[in-house]
């Protein structure tokens, strides 16, 4: 697979279609497996790590149906390579900062991504578009399925399907969803919303997963138990609370509006100026800005912008993207500049700046 | 990832935004409350791993009984429980029945239930001694070689091709 190839589109998480994708913006589903004849990696020895990732890479490239599947060799990737991958979400940070034989499997929609010899010997990941829990289940349970016909997986009768960390054993699932959250974060509400997802026992992460804040309002809501609970009813809890957060998101912007309409025109106004028209712009300052801009347009008070666009900017604007983008490795003084000047020509130009990346 | 301070898992992760420049901190809990106790009391997190471990391992255990508890050894993958404590991940499948009766309270902990709901493997394998079998002579194997053992070694390298091959 060509990483440069992937640069220039989007993915599918930020993709920005689906419904209510002005809040939702993506679904994400994971399962944690692991080959009942091998130790958990911490155990493993070079030969045992390497023999996990030649089984599972065999599985993984031929699944029943599934052509467009490239595998990418993370052990061998350059550094900006598998942070590339980190911000398209397609490896976890852990996977990329590990050191030994490991790898992904990614198909060409960037819908699922095969992690192999991260903390457990395979994860699936599947991810969707919009609030779409149940498509990703059903697609994640057929991989799950395709590849169980030919290894066999650690699963205890009691305790389910064993993991590394006792915090993933049973089911190994972790279902997410991504929101977009400004209104809620302006309003200081957000901490309030969080501690009482905390106690019915849901768990909330940035962008970037376990261990990133929250950049540009993104937060991810998930499941923290994933034992003693069958698949479904692990969906439903997360599935269950989106709409009313939802709710309370529309609420504060509605009450912005309302109260500060002035103020909340200004401060997006003020956001798309100086992303416009800045000379040098760090990244978070870039997914702080973006996140109002984003606001603004769900809300009518910018006019000559599209969703897709923003939603671009947000990743194209990270650091390894950038640097492919652009076909050389920058510094981060010379990564600010350049992110400013690929701002200003894609949002000046006002459309989804068709032009060769 | 790993407490920037120590060797435990680093499950507090903080931004901290009031300096002249972002800083990225990743810490342990220990550390997490070394780090915000000046500050404001901690906020109560989620239970996380080594929160409920440590909260865990408190109540009721005496040192003695701790150190005892820290030497047992998985007899497949050689994983100590203190090992396990430290690092916060097990060793192999097997460490679930040999560490169950001291892991049973920790998993209660974590997630309120201790039986498996939903989903099993289609094929159901009812018995995976034989998986687990083979974990434990692939190690005693390495050990051999490093001993340089090996006569020994060859020998268990025919038993695990023998069970590769019968779970063909």
């Amino acid at each position: 697979m060509k990483l440069d190839e992937l640069a220039a589109r989007c993915g599918e998480w930020l993709r920005g279609s689906g419904p209510q994708s002005d809040i939702v913006i993506s679904s994400r589903i994971r399962l944690a497996r692991n080959l009942a004849d091998f130790p958990f990696i911490r155990k493993c020895t070079e030969r045992d790590r390497a023999a996990i990732e030649g089984t599972l890479r065999e599985r993984v490239l031929h699944l029943k149906d599934m052509t467009d599947v490239s595998y990418v060799d993370v052990a061998d990737l350059e550094t900006v390579d598998r942070q590339f991958l980190v911000e398209r979400q397609l490896i976890s940070r852990e996977h990329a900062e590990a050191f030994g034989a490991r790898g992904v499997a990614i198909d060409g929609q960037e819908k699922f991504s095969l992690m192999i010899n991260e903390e457990d010997h395979l994860r699936i990941q599947v991810m969707h578009s919009g609030l779409a829990l149940e498509q990703a289940w059903q697609q994640i349970d057929r991989i799950d399925d395709l590849i169980e016909e030919h290894v066999t997986y650690a699963f205890h009768e009691q305790k389910g399907y064993l993991t590394a960390c006792p915090t993933n054993v049973g089911t190994g699932m972790r279902v997410s969803v991504m929101l977009h959250l400004p209104a809620l974060v302006m309003t200081r509400q957000i901490d309030k919303v969080f501690r009482s997802l905390q106690k019915i026992s849901l768990a909330v992460r940035g962008l970037y997963g376990e261990g990133s804040q929250a950049m540009g309002d993104f937060y991810q809501i998930s499941n923290q138990i994933t034992l003693g609970r069958s698949e479904k009813e692990l969906r439903d809890q997360v599935a269950e609370v989106v709409p009313s957060l939802i709710e309370y998101e529309r609420k504060a912007r509605e009450f912005l509006i309302n109260e500060s309409q002035k103020d909340l025109h200004d401060r997006v106004s003020r956001a798309y100026g100086i992303l416009c028209t800045a000379q040098t712009i760090s990244s978070e300052e870039t997914m702080h800005l973006l996140s109002s801009v984003r606001m603004g347009v769900n809300l009518g008070l910018i006019s000559d912008l599209e969703i897709p666009t923003i939603n671009k900017l947000f990743i194209h604007t990270q650091p390894a993207h950038l640097q492919k983008l652009r076909g050389t490795e920058l510094d981060t003084a010379d990564r600010n500049i350049e992110r400013a000047r690929y701002l200003q020509r894609h949002l000046r130009r006002g459309d989804d700046g068709a032009e060769k990346n | 990832m790993k407490c920037q301070n120590c060797e435990k898992p680093a499950t507090f992760h903080i931004t901290e935004l009031t300096g002249p420049e972002l800083v990225e901190l990743h810490l342990c809990a220990d550390h997490a409350q070394q780090y915000l106790a000046p500050a404001e009391e901690a906020e109560e997190a989620t239970p996380t791993l080594a929160g409920v471990l440590a909260q865990h391992l408190n109540l009721g255990q005496t040192a003695e009984d701790l150190a005892r508890l820290d030497q047992r050894s998985c007899p497949v993958c050689g994983v100590t429980f203190y090992e396990f404590r430290q690092a916060g991940r097990l060793g192999c499948p097997h460490d679930y029945v040999c560490f169950e009766e001291e892991m049973e309270p920790l998993i209660v902990n974590i997630h309120g239930a201790t039986e498996h709901k939903g989903k099993r493997p289609k094929r159901g394998v009812k018995d995976s001694s034989l998986q687990t079998e083979l974990i434990k002579l692939r190690r005693e194997m390495t050990d051999a070689v490093q001993n340089e053992e090996y006569e020994r070694a060859s020998e268990l390298r025919d038993s695990i091709r023998e069970i590769e091959q019968r779970g063909q």
